[in-house]
């Protein structure tokens, strides 16, 4: 008996998550989201002024993409994120199919590598839904016009349309931190539901941490204040600094918990089922 | 270690807090066994065996199958297949899909040996139904397939029958008996002992977690030697004759309410029904009976005499290795 390669796991893997019903509801929400979003802009004059990119989306469709980014932020993309993420082993630990594979020809480090993997493809895909759903929808409500940057130059749309895609590409950084995440607890916890709404209660945490009084000097190492770092690219001249801080402090979130989870899933016993 | 034998346990142990699951366990499966481990419910059957597949780390001693570690690597579990508890499958993917993902696995692309695992367990017909749609005999014969994918060498079944109707629990001893037929190690872990009589040649009973008694099951019988069954027509009368009878030990109330009893030799037999005459008793029934599996499994896991029955069966099975 041969051991199978990691690609092998990965592709079983995501056939099982093809095959679940929470994929399909958070793929579900990743699309009807921007829909219902970009529906409310055609029957609602104005926007929301308070935020970037807000007072523009009667303007131009490709403001809306932006604006989803910053309210998917607070919870709508780390509960998307963690539907799966949460789940992905605890619920292998619930089923007591965790036995099962476990007494097969293939270690535990790919079992979690190849986990991890598809939990990172489920969320890169529901953010490029979500990008795709609210570009096109955007673009049938307000036109494919240019966007104004955050320093007030007018974007031709074309190039617009691609700051647009490296934006969500930017935004992945997080999201793929949030993902690690819940794959920790999923793995700590065993259980789905722990797993999932301890994520997002992490996500809200990070948010309120940053209105609290005498902590702002953490806000630039915050996960939360890295959803953000994609407007850096929406400036004239583009500003790196937030993507790069972005990039080190996603890793510093992401890479820890990726590692503990793999020593608990190598070490643990496997009691349930 | 040697690479033979299929598994070889030493000072096992488990710990989880203060209880002991497993404690200082010593087992020898040797090939072509079919081995019976048995214990009640709680005793540290499974837990040992799924220290066996490598599931759970001893916290003490080690375990060997075929020579390896399966705490090292799962490679360790070459030729090995198996469940602990149900056997558990995604119940939102047909029985077909899950086989073909267990085979993907163990590194095989095996469409045909799926369909061939899945004639054996009588399975085909309903190979593209969803498990979760399965009654509980079919996900045991699923389980039984997904080991055979393995084409093991050494099969580990924890309960296969419990749930199981007549006919399946039939099917089922007639499926591993076939197995082990055909020259595969089996460890049965059973709490059903005619499933055990009816399979198994070697056995090894575990009570609170220690091991009671390894060895063969026609030893074990004669170890066990004979006992009487007493009925009288005062019952209570004649249990304190019995208690205070020479040669007589381990006084016990049989299942239907009657003694019985362990006699040294015949002559104590002999003086008990004098002296339960002499105490005014008729004797309704006094008859030998071999012990049966059940007798002795309950011998020995039960009540405060089972350290006294495991004594006296170490004892018999000197005389029967003396006389040997």
């Amino acid at each position: 008996m041969k051991r199978p390669s990691t690609l092998a796991v990965y592709r079983w893997e995501i056939r099982k998550l093809r095959s679940q019903k929470r994929t399909y509801l958070g793929l579900g929400a990743a699309v009807v989201v921007p829909l219902i979003f970009s529906t409310a802009v055609a029957l609602q004059p104005g926007g929301p002024e308070d935020v970037p990119f807000g007072r523009y989306i009667q303007d131009t469709g490709l403001a809306i993409p932006l604006v989803m980014l910053l309210f998917g932020s607070i919870w709508l993309f780390p509960l998307i994120t963690a539907l799966v993420s949460g789940d992905i082993v605890a619920a292998e630990d619930q089923n007591g199919t965790l036995k099962t594979i476990l007494t097969r020809s293939v270690e535990r480090s790919q079992i979690y590598t190849a986990k991890a993997l598809a939990a990172f493809s489920y969320a890169i895909l529901a953010i490029v839904l979500t990008g795709a759903t609210a570009v096109t929808s955007g673009i049938i409500v307000s036109g494919f016009n240019p966007v104004t940057s955050l320093s007030g130059q007018l974007i031709q749309p074309g190039e617009a349309l691609g700051l647009v895609a490296v934006s969500h590409a930017v935004y992945l950084m997080p999201i793929l931190a949030v993902a690690s995440f819940a794959l920790l607890l999923s793995t700590v916890t065993r259980n789905s539901a722990a797993a999932v709404v301890g994520t997002l209660m992490f996500s809200l945490l990070l948010q309120l941490i940053t209105i609290v009084p005498g902590l702002e000097g953490l806000k630039p190492y915050l996960l939360s204040t890295q959803f953000n770092a994609w407007q850096g690219l929406l400036r004239s001249p583009a500003d790196w600094d937030p993507i790069i801080r972005a990039s080190w402090v996603c890793a510093l979130y992401a890479i820890p918990s990726l590692l503990v989870g793999l020593t608990v899933f190598i070490r643990r016993d496997v009691t349930g089922g | 270690m040697d690479q033979s034998i299929p598994v070889s346990v030493r000072g096992l142990t488990k710990q989880y807090g203060e209880i002991r699951a497993v404690d200082d366990v010593d087992l020898t499966v040797e090939a072509g066994d079919v081995f019976g481990y048995l214990g009640p419910n709680g005793a540290g059957k499974t837990t040992s065996m799924r220290m066996m597949l490598g599931l759970i780390r001893p916290t003490a001693g080690s375990v060997r199958v075929f020579g390896r570690d399966p705490q090292q690597s799962v490679s360790a579990l070459e030729g090995v297949a198996g469940f602990v508890e149900a056997p558990r499958f995604y119940p939102y993917l047909d029985g077909r899909t899950n086989l073909r993902l267990l085979a993907s696995l163990d590194g095989r692309d095996a469409r045909s040996l799926v369909e061939e695992v899945l004639e054996v367990v009588e399975l085909r017909d309903r190979g593209r139904d969803k498990v979760g749609g399965y009654s509980h005999g079919m996900r045991q014969r699923l389980g039984i397939a997904a080991a055979l994918l393995r084409q093991p060498k050494l099969l580990m079944l924890d309960e296969p029958a419990t749930g199981l109707d007549p006919a399946g629990m039939r099917d089922m001893r007639k499926l591993v008996r076939r197995l082990a037929d055909d020259g595969m190690t089996v460890i049965l872990s059973s709490h059903l002992m005619a499933e055990v009589e009816e399979l198994c040649d070697r056995v090894a009973i575990i009570r609170t977690g220690k091991i009671v008694y390894e060895g063969r099951l026609d030893e074990l019988r004669r170890a066990a030697g004979l006992s009487y069954t007493l009925r009288t027509t005062d019952d209570p009368k004649a249990r304190s004759v019995l208690g205070s009878a020479a040669g007589i030990e381990a006084a016990a109330d049989g299942p239907q309410g009657e003694l019985r009893f362990h006699p040294e030799d015949e002559s104590a037999v002999a003086g008990l029904s004098s002296a339960l005459v002499e105490s005014g008793m008729g004797i309704v029934e006094l008859s030998p009976r071999s012990a049966s599996l059940e007798d002795l499994f309950f011998d020995l896991t039960e009540g405060a005499d089972a350290e006294a029955s495991a004594a006296r069966l170490d004892k018999g099975i000197e005389a029967v290795e003396g006389g040997q």
